[in-house]
């Protein structure tokens, strides 16, 4: 926690009648924590949010620029001067009036964005001036202040819009497919999302921990959809207990958002012993499942000593879990150096302050086990980069002689994810790229008319507001189909691909 | 582009489909002691499923995912059949759930239909609850045709499940460790009186890991195709977790998205009984602790 005391901020007026100069004094507010070394054994939320002083404070030092570079910076448009100006009024329901309207998953956002490389990234006040860095506003920050708000006070639910008459389909309940529901719903459309698992969320629920990303807000985000009308049909296996082409039947337009759950493994001996998981089962078995509780009945190996292999932000999620559930050791194992680490900054300084331990330039080539079948090691390569690969990043090639054992009772292994044919095996028109992901136009609409797709199950595994960005852009392409039932791209040839790339892990 | 003329209205659609069914027990049964038949109403799952396929319940909040196969179905009824043996914790929990309750998650039909052989003689093979699994491909194999010879086994007399109804459709062998029905001995020894008594074109062999192995090492020197179902831990039994991982002909596969059904001979025994033992520990404890509540 900071021990700075609060300066006490101006009164909650309109940002135009405090003096830029003012603003400008203003230091950004540091985010409360809890304290590392108990954090690290606990699941309880890491980040404390802002109290109400904190929150006016930092939204007064909002610039109010012309250009609100920070919007173009937000993959789902948030209109940022508009909540923050709110806010920095002492107006939070109009705050959230603005925040809801643009934005269906306020508090996963406000948590778990990559605000830095974002809307942060974008604020002038984080520019250098006079070699001096500054600090972007606070917007994640206020976002989860706002929504944190709106949960607890905002439960009246907005006036439902006239009835189109469209029904659509929404597959995966991830954040790609919460976003476009909660946009198609609001637009008068009949919106039905189907959920392979016995609970809605996707990744936010499965992948995501607790100490991140606490349950209850999920839940909260899902329950205000379900009042506004989405309607959630869980343990539908698309592709099983439903085909792609019959929800298409029964659907004016359907939006594919699956997400890319194919755990991929390391392909070295050793990956059958008992103590090796994917982050996938690792993540889901404590988070989902909650083997974490007390009255979780779904098991898992908690153990002294974890190694998990990946640089990435669910390793760390993995990494930290470990540390929770009680390893003594918890490392991290990645084949590249800290330069290259694809994970959040903000996740790493949080894991190393947890006691968890970094191995750079160490690439598995087994796991080593006891006669029982058990793990009891990581035998690892020493690495060196050397020429640049595909990615641009110096590839790590393997030191002569430098094998290691890491020893080690479980090893969880982060380094990604493929699409899973579950879904597309049972959709022979719908056209796929070489790796299995659905080909889209610009605007989600695949070689099937009237079926779309975003997400992890288009771009490759990317992050979570990349996929709420995809559901928000692809559900308005989808109410124009359904309004004017014209479409362009795929269906007449015109391939372009979702505008943003994949994220490279 | 495309014209208005290719947007479906809905009036034109079919009436939405119900939105979560609500898997109420329908009827129940014991069928040996420790192996309990519930018909589930799951209307859905009961019009799609074909043989060979799974469901994963979930008996209500914080319990387990547990994968079942779909013994059978009655569509018009729109109910499922689960055969459960109550070994562990969560099966108990199951088995004790009454006509009336609710299941509270049932999600399916999952993995692989079983390859049905098309004409000739088939062989199936069940050991204990696996039975329960035999028990929709030999019917599945009959209506199609195909002569099936069901060898089927047991401890005793009061474990040996299901024979009132293979004998429906093919001739049956039962074996009794102790003798007390059918011949003595294991499914084995019957299965190679018959693979060696007349032509057989495949077997299908479901069971506890040992009596898997032991049969496809039966059918090996003879060179049968033979089925095996196995029923590794499995977590979402989508393919996303890879827990179910078994390994076939060296490589892994998932049990839950590329099986449950693979060719005997290429897999691993070893790996799949080990992997089972991976959470002993914890199934023992969490049934002490059962157990314990219950004296208490």
């Amino acid at each position: 926690m900071s021990t700075e005391p609060t300066p006490s901020p101006a009164p909650a007026v309109p940002l135009g009648r405090i003096p830029t100069k003012l603003r400008l004094t203003i230091d950004r507010q540091a985010m409360p924590e809890r304290d590392a070394g108990a954090r690290s054994r606990s699941f309880d939320e890491v980040n404390l949010g802002f109290d109400a002083q904190v929150a006016l404070l930092e939204a007064q030092r909002c610039l109010l620029c012309k250009q609100a570079h920070c919007v173009k910076g937000c993959p789902v448009g948030v209109d940022i001067p508009a909540f923050v100006g709110k806010v920095a009024e002492g107006d939070l329901a109009g705050a959230a009036d603005h925040l809801l309207a643009c934005n269906a998953l306020p508090g996963v956002t406000g948590r778990v964005c990559p605000q830095e490389t974002q809307c942060e990234g974008q604020c002038p006040r984080g520019a250098t001036l006079r070699g001096v860095a500054g600090q972007p506003v606070g917007i994640g920050y206020l976002e989860r202040y706002v929504a944190d708000w709106a949960a607890g006070n905002r439960t009246e639910v907005p006036p439902p819009p006239t009835p189109s008459g469209r029904r659509v389909a929404v597959v995966g309940s991830g954040p790609a497919g919460l976003t476009a529901a909660g946009e198609l719903v609001k637009r008068g459309h009949e919106v039905t999302v189907f959920e392979a698992f016995h609970e809605p969320g996707g990744v936010l629920v499965y992948g995501i921990p607790e100490f991140r990303l606490p349950k209850q807000i999920v839940r909260q985000e899902v329950d205000r959809l379900v009042a506004q009308g989405v309607r959630i049909e869980c343990n539908a296996v698309v592709g099983r207990t439903y085909t792609l082409p019959e929800l298409r039947a029964e659907h004016d337009a359907v939006f594919v958002a699956v997400g890319a759950g194919l755990p991929v493994f390391m392909d070295v001996p050793g990956e059958h012993l008992k103590g090796v998981y994917s982050a996938n089962e690792y993540l889901t078995r404590v988070n989902l499942m909650g083997a974490w509780l007390p009255d979780g009945e779904t098991p898992v190996l908690t153990g002294r000593r974890v190694a998990v292999v990946g640089g990435g932000n669910v390793a760390m999620d993995a990494v930290r879990t470990a540390r929770r559930l009680g390893a003594e050791e918890a490392v991290i194992v990645y084949r590249r150096s800290r330069e290259e680490l694809p994970a959040r900054l903000e996740e790493v300084h949080h894991a190393e302050a947890e006691g968890v331990r970094l191995e750079f330039l160490t690439a598995p080539v087994q796991v080593v086990g006891d006669a029982d079948g058990w793990v009891t090691g990581l035998e690892c390569h020493r690495m060196e980069l050397g020429e640049p690969d595909a990615s641009g990043r110096r590839r790590p090639v393997p030191v002569p002689g430098s094998q290691v054992v890491l020893p080690c009772d479980t090893v969880v292994v982060a380094i990604g994810t493929r699409a899973n044919p579950l879904l597309t095996s049972t959709a022979p028109d719908l056209r796929l790229d070489r790796r299995g992901y659905i080909e889209t136009d610009a605007d989600g609409h695949s070689s099937m008319p009237g079926v779309f797709a975003g997400g992890d199950i288009v771009r490759g595994a990317a992050t979570v507001i990349l996929a709420m960005g995809d559901g928000k852009r692809v559900s308005a392409a989808i109410d124009a189909y359904l309004t004017t039932g014209l479409t362009t791209g795929l269906t007449t040839g015109l391939t372009t691909g979702l505008t943003t790339g994949p994220a490279t892990a | 582009m495309i014209g208005p003329g290719d947007l479906r209205l809905c009036q034109t659609l079919p009436a939405p489909r119900r939105l979560a069914d609500v898997n109420t027990v329908r009827d129940k049964a014991r069928l040996s002691p420790n192996v309990t038949r519930l018909v589930v109403e799951a209307p859905r799952i009961a019009q799609v499923r074909r043989p060979g396929q799974f469901v994963i319940v979930r008996r209500g909040p914080g319990a387990e995912r547990i994968p079942l196969t779909i013994t059978d179905v009655d569509v018009a009824a729109g109910t499922i059949t689960l055969v459960v043996q109550a070994v562990g914790k969560s099966t108990h929990d199951l088995v004790e759930l009454a006509v009336g309750d609710a299941i509270t998650d049932v999600a399916g039909p999952l993995g692989h239909p079983t390859d049905l052989l098309e004409a000739g003689h088939a062989v199936c093979v069940g050991g204990g609850v696996g039975t329960a699994v035999i028990w929709p491909i030999a019917q599945a194999l009959a209506a199609a045709g195909v002569r099936v010879t069901s060898v089927i086994g047991g401890r005793s007399a009061e474990w040996v499940i299901l024979e009132r109804e293979l004998a429906s459709v093919g001739d049956v062998v039962v074996c009794t460790d102790d003798g007390s029905r059918g011949r003595q001995g294991f499914v084995t020894a019957a299965l190679d009186d018959v693979c060696r008594g007349g032509p057989v074109d495949r077997v299908y062999a479901v069971g506890p890991v040992p009596m898997m192995r032991a049969c496809a090492e039966v059918t090996r020197p003879l060179a049968i195709p033979t089925v095996v179902s196995l029923n590794s831990i499995m977590l979402d039994g989508t393919g996303m977790c890879g827990g179910c991982r078994v390994s076939i002909d060296g490589g892994s596969r998932y049990a839950c998205v590329d099986g449950p059904e693979f060719d005997g001979h290429a897999v691993d025994f070893d790996v799949l009984a080990d992997r089972l033992t991976t959470y002993r520990s914890f199934e023992q404890a969490a049934l002490e602790r059962r157990l314990a509540t219950l004296e208490a």
